[in-house]
C-alpha cells in the first residue's frame, strides 16, 4: 500500500536525481493534524470589488496575514484570486496575472483559491465567456503546481456572497490541509438557507474560532462499509471531529466492524444494506440510543470487474443492488423518518470511475454514474431546506483494493495526477467530514473529486 | 399469559434486573477455526464485540462475572485478564465463576441478584470455553519431583529426587468428560437414563434435526444479526447442519451406552459435540438501561439451583433441572401453561427428552419430585424455537449466555415468558425465568 517512490524522492540524494532525469517528483502534502495553523505565511487577496474587499476582512480576522497585492520576495501560504466582477474576458488579465506572481512565492503544500461566479447565472455571452474562462484557468494552473500545492475554486450561485458562511467554510476547507489530495476542483455554493445552520455555527464561520477541531460535535453519523478500508476512516474522521458514529456494516465483517466502532468509541450496527429492512434496522438503532440521525454517509460499495463481453447477471446485478439501489431505498425511508435531522446531512461515494468510465467496470460504473444521478436529483428536492446531499468521488486512493493493482499499472496509476500519487483514505475522509459540517450547508448536489487532479475524467 | 401471579416474586424485589442485550462469537467445533485461540482470546473477543454493539467503550461495568470449564491454572483471574484486553474500563471489576456447564447460566443469576439489590447498575455476564486449547498437566509423579526439586537444596539431593522419576511419570494427563467419582463420561451417564426413560434412536433424531433447521431458519432470518460478532473468519457456527434430514442421522454409529442391556441409541448426530466458543450478556437496572438509552429485552424473573445423588442414588447425572424446575414454578406461582417459549439445554437429545417424559410421568413426579401428580408436557412448538446445543454446539461455560440472550430477544419481540434450564456436571442443574417487559 506505501508508495515507496514517494518516500523516495522526498529524500536528498534521489530527489536530485529525479529532477535531472525529469521524473515525477511528487510531495508529501500537508495534510490537517490538530491546531493546524490555517497560514502560517501571509495569504494574498488578489482581485478587485466589494467580495474582494470583504473576504480580506473576513481572512483578517481569521488572524491570517493578509496582503492585497504581492510583495517582491515575501512567502505565500495562499493566493485567493476573487474573480466575481468579471464581466468580460479582457477582465481576467490583471487579477491572472497577478496570482501568476504569487504563484511563485507559494510554500510547499499551499494553496490557490479562486472565487467566482457561475457562467450558469452571467447576464449575457460575454459576462459567461469570462466566467467560464476562470475555470479553465484556475484548472491550468492546478496542473502547473508542484510542491503539493493546489489550485480549487469556489463558484458562487444566485445570491450568495464572498462571506457567506458556506463561502466561508468552503474557502476554509481548500486552505486547510483536510482538502490535500483535493486538486482542480470546484464547488459551487448557494446562499446559505435560513435555519440549516445555527447562529452560533454562522458566527464561528465568520470569526474562525472554534472550528477547527470539532466541527461535527453532538451530530450522529452513520457510515456504511465502515468495517475497512475508506469506510473505517471515514468513521474515524468523524469521529475525531466530534460526531457520534453508527459504524454500519455486513454480518460477515462484524469482526472488523466492533473493531473500528471500538476504536472510534462508537456502536457497531450489523446490517446488510441490501436488505428490505436495513434503513428501518438503523433508524430504529439511532433514534433510540441518540435521537437523531444528523449524517449519513453511504460509502458501501463492491466491484465485480469484468468486460462487458463477460460480464454475467449476477456480478452485473450485485454492484447495481449495493452500490446504488440500496441507496435509493435507504434514503426514500430516511428522507421521510422524523428521526432525520431538519438539516441533515447526506454524503454518498461515487468514484471517478463514474464520471470518466473505466475498462472492465461498466456495471460498477454504472452504478457510481447512478449515485450522481440521485444525488442531483435529490439535491432538487432538498432545494431551499436546511437538508443537502452531496457526492465524493475518489480517485485513485491507497487502499487494500488497489493495492491489488499489478505494480507497473499501480505505479502509473499513481503518477496520472497533478499531485502525481495516489490519495489516502484520509483525504476522502476529510472531504466526507467537510460536506457533513454545517461549514457545508449551502452546498447540494455537489460531486467533488478527492482525486489529485486526475487526468482520468477530468 | 400474564399469570398476575408470576409478578409476586419480582415485586417483592426492590429493584428489576433486565437483559440489554448479548453478544458471543461463531461457536467452532473443537479443533477448528479457534484451534488457537486461548480462552482469555474468545472471552476478549466476545466481551469487545458486546462494547462495539452498544458503545461501551471506557465505560466502567458495575461487574464483569465469568468463567471456564477446562481452565488453565495460568487463567486464574481469567475474567479480569479478559476485561483489562477489551475496550472496557480497565476499572471494571470483574471475577469467576464455575459450575460447569451451568456457569454461564449462573454468572447471570448472580449479577442480576446483585443488580436487584441496588449493589451494581449494570453487570455482563457470560462464559467461554475451549476444547481445543484445553490445559494439559503433568502426571501426579512428575508434579511431586518438581515441587521437591523446588526445595532442594543441594545439588545431592536433587539428583536423589530425579533418581525416583520413571517413565511412566512423563505421559501427561488430558483433561477428560469424565465424572470423577464414577470414572463415566458424561455421555455414558446420559445413556443409562436415556435407556432408563425408554427414549428412542428415532426420537433423539428428531430433536436434532429440528434444532439444525430452527437454528439455520433464525440465521437466515437475520436473528443473530445483533446478537453474535465473527470470529477469526468464522461466520456462523461451524456445527450447524441446515441440510442435514432425520435420515441422514439415522445412518450416524452410537457412540454411548455401548455397553447396556438394551440397544445404544446415541450417536455423534444427537450428542453435542466437543465445541469452543464465548458468549456474554448485558444487564442492567432499568434506570441505568433508561439513562443510557439501552433496550430492555427481557427482565430476569428468578432462578433455582438444584443438584442429585448420582453416586450413591439412582438419579441421572443430568437430571438436575428436573429437580429444580417444580421448585422454581411452585415459589413464582407458575405452571408449564404460563409459559410461552421454553429453552432446554441439549447436551444430549436424550437428556432434553428424559427430563420432558420425567415431567410427563405421575409416578416419577410424585416418588421422586414429591409432587401431587405429573408436572405437565411442553409444547414441543416452544421448545428451543431457535435452536440450541446439538446444532449451535456447546461451549460449555458459553451456552448459559448464548440461551439468555437469545431468549430474552426472542421475549422483545414476541412478549411472553420463557424458561431456561441447563444441566451440569456433578448432578447439578440452573433453572431460570425470563419474561417479556410489555
Amino acid at each position: 500500500m506505501a508508495d515507496a517512490y514517494l518516500d523516495l524522492v522526498n529524500t536528498p540524494l534521489p530527489a536530485k536525481i529525479a529532477k535531472a532525469l525529469g521524473l515525477p517528483r511528487p510531495s508529501v502534502l500537508r495534510r490537517w493534524t490538530p491546531g493546524e495553523v490555517l497560514a502560517p505565511h501571509p495569504v494574498l487577496v488578489a482581485g478587485a470589488g466589494a467580495g474582494a474587499d470583504a473576504l480580506a476582512d473576513v481572512l483578517l480576522g481569521w488572524d491570517v496575514e493578509v496582503r492585497r497585492h504581492v510583495l517582491p520576495g515575501e512567502k505565500l501560504s495562499a493566493a485567493v484570486v476573487v474573480l466575481e466582477a468579471a464581466t468580460e474576458p479582457a477582465d481576467l488579465a490583471a487579477p491572472m496575472l497577478e496570482l501568476g506572481h504569487a504563484v511563485k512565492l507559494l510554500v510547499p503544500g499551499g494553496r490557490v483559491i479562486g472565487v467566482l461566479r457561475s457562467a450558469a447565472d452571467a447576464s449575457g455571452p460575454a459576462q459567461a465567456a469570462a466566467r467560464q474562462g476562470i475555470d479553465g484557468a484556475l484548472r491550468s494552473v492546478a496542473h502547473e503546481l508542484r510542491g503539493g500545492a493546489t489550485a480549487n475554486g469556489i463558484i458562487l450561485r444566485g445570491d450568495a456572497t464572498t462571506t457567506d458562511p458556506t463561502t466561508l467554510g468552503a474557502l476554509r476547507f481548500f486552505l486547510s490541509g483536510r482538502s490535500a489530495y483535493v486538486d482542480g476542483q470546484f464547488v459551487e455554493v448557494a446562499s446559505t438557507p435560513s435555519g440549516s445552520i445555527t447562529d452560533l455555527a454562522a458566527a464561528t464561520a465568520a470569526s474562525g474560532e472554534g472550528v477547527a477541531d470539532q466541527p461535527l460535535a453532538g451530530k450522529t453519523a452513520v457510515v456504511t462499509g465502515a468495517a475497512r478500508g475508506i469506510g473505517a476512516k471515514i468513521a474515524e474522521v468523524l469521529a475525531r471531529d466530534g460526531a457520534r458514529v453508527v459504524a454500519v456494516d455486513v454480518p460477515a465483517a462484524g469482526e472488523q466492524l466492533a473493531a473500528v466502532a471500538n476504536s472510534v468509541g462508537g456502536t457497531a450496527l450489523q446490517v446488510d444494506i441490501t436488505a428490505a429492512d436495513a434503513a428501518v434496522r438503523i433508524l430504529d438503532h439511532v433514534r433510540r440510543r441518540f435521537g437523531t440521525l444528523d449524517i449519513v454517509v453511504h460509502n458501501a460499495g463492491i466491484t465485480r470487474d469484468k468486460l462487458l463481453a463477460n460480464m454475467d447477471a449476477s456480478r452485473w446485478e450485485s454492484v447495481i443492488a449495493v452500490n446504488i439501489a440500496s441507496q435509493l431505498r435507504m434514503n426514500e425511508q430516511f428522507i421521510a423518518s422524523p428521526v432525520f435531522s431538519e438539516t441533515g446531512r447526506i454524503v454518498s461515494l461515487a468514484s471517478t470511475s463514474g464520471i470518466a468510465g473505466n475498462r472492465g467496470q461498466s456495471n460498477y460504473a454504472a452504478s457510481k454514474a447512478g449515485v450522481i444521478g440521485m444525488v442531483r436529483a435529490q439535491a432538487a428536492e432538498f432545494g431551499g431546506t436546511g437538508r443537502s446531499i452531496n457526492a465524493v468521488a475518489p480517485g485513485f486512493i491507497e487502499t487494500d483494493m488497489t493495492a491489488k493493482i499489478p505494480p507497473l499499472t499501480r505505479q502509473v496509476a499513481r503518477r496520472l495526477s497533478s499531485l502525481q500519487q495516489g490519495g489516502l483514505p484520509v483525504d476522502v475522509a476529510d472531504t466526507v467530514a467537510f460536506l457533513s459540517s454545517d461549514a457545508a450547508a449551502g452546498i447540494n448536489g455537489q460531486v467533488l473529486r478527492v482525486c489529485g487532479q486526475n487526468l482520468v475524467g477530468a | 399469559m400474564a399469570n398476575q401471579a408470576g409478578a409476586q416474586n419480582a415485586a417483592q424485589s426492590p429493584r428489576t434486573a433486565v437483559v440489554i442485550g448479548g453478544n458471543r462469537i461463531p461457536f467452532a467445533r473443537a479443533g477448528g477455526a479457534y484451534a488457537y485461540s486461548s480462552n482469555r482470546d474468545m472471552l476478549i473477543a466476545a466481551l469487545d464485540g458486546l462494547v462495539a454493539r452498544f458503545g461501551l467503550q471506557g465505560e466502567r461495568i458495575g461487574e464483569v462475572a465469568a468463567g471456564a470449564v477446562l481452565k488453565h491454572s495460568r487463567d486464574f483471574n481469567l475474567t479480569r485478564e479478559a476485561v483489562l484486553g477489551s475496550a472496557l474500563s480497565p476499572e471494571t471489576p470483574a471475577y469467576d465463576l464455575q459450575q460447569a456447564c451451568a456457569t454461564g447460566l449462573e454468572t447471570v443469576v448472580g449479577l442480576s441478584n446483585k443488580i436487584r439489590l441496588g449493589q451494581i447498575e449494570s453487570g455482563i455476564a457470560g462464559g467461554v470455553d475451549s476444547a481445543s486449547d484445553a490445559p494439559i498437566a503433568v502426571s501426579e509423579g512428575l508434579r511431586r519431583v518438581l515441587l521437591d526439586l523446588s526445595r532442594a537444596k543441594t545439588t545431592q539431593q536433587k539428583i536423589r529426587i530425579l533418581s525416583t522419576l520413571r517413565p511412566k511419570d512423563l505421559s501427561p494427563n488430558a483433561p477428560g468428560t469424565g465424572e470423577p467419582r464414577t470414572g463415566l463420561s458424561m455421555g455414558e451417564h446420559q445413556a443409562i437414563t436415556t435407556a432408563a426413560w425408554q427414549i428412542t434412536r428415532e426420537a433423539q433424531d428428531e430433536l436434532a434435526y429440528r434444532s439444525h433447521q430452527n437454528l439455520a431458519a433464525a440465521y437466515d432470518r437475520g436473528f443473530f444479526a445483533d446478537l453474535l460478532t465473527p470470529y477469526r473468519g468464522l461466520v456462523r457456527d461451524a456445527n450447524l447442519r441446515a441440510d442435514t434430514s432425520p435420515e441422514k442421522l439415522a445412518t450416524l454409529k452410537p457412540v454411548f451406552g455401548k455397553g447396556l442391556d438394551s440397544p445404544a441409541t446415541m450417536t455423534a448426530g444427537n450428542s453435542t459435540p466437543l465445541t469452543d466458543g464465548a458468549a456474554v450478556v448485558l444487564l442492567g437496572s432499568e434506570d441505568y438501561a433508561r439513562a443510557n438509552n439501552l433496550p430492555m429485552l427481557a427482565n430476569v424473573v428468578d432462578a433455582e439451583a438444584a443438584a442429585v445423588d448420582f453416586v450413591q442414588g439412582d438419579e441421572g447425572l443430568l437430571m438436575a433441572p428436573v429437580h429444580a424446575l417444580p421448585r422454581l414454578l411452585k415459589r413464582n406461582g407458575l405452571t408449564f401453561a404460563d409459559f410461552d417459549f421454553f429453552e432446554i439445554h441439549e447436551a444430549f437429545a436424550g437428556t432434553v427428552l428424559s427430563s420432558l417424559a420425567a415431567w410427563e410421568d405421575e409416578e416419577y413426579c410424585r416418588r421422586v419430585l414429591g409432587l401431587d401428580g405429573a408436572l405437565g408436557s411442553i409444547d414441543r412448538s416452544k421448545l428451543n424455537v431457535n435452536g440450541s446445543s446439538l446444532a449451535a454446539g456447546h461451549p460449555f461455560a458459553a451456552t448459559g449466555g448464548r440461551i439468555v440472550a437469545s431468549l430474552a430477544k426472542t421475549l422483545s419481540e414476541q412478549g411472553g415468558r420463557g424458561l431456561i434450564s441447563v444441566c451440569a456436571a456433578g448432578g447439578q442443574g440452573v433453572v431460570a425465568i425470563l419474561e417479556a417487559r410489555n
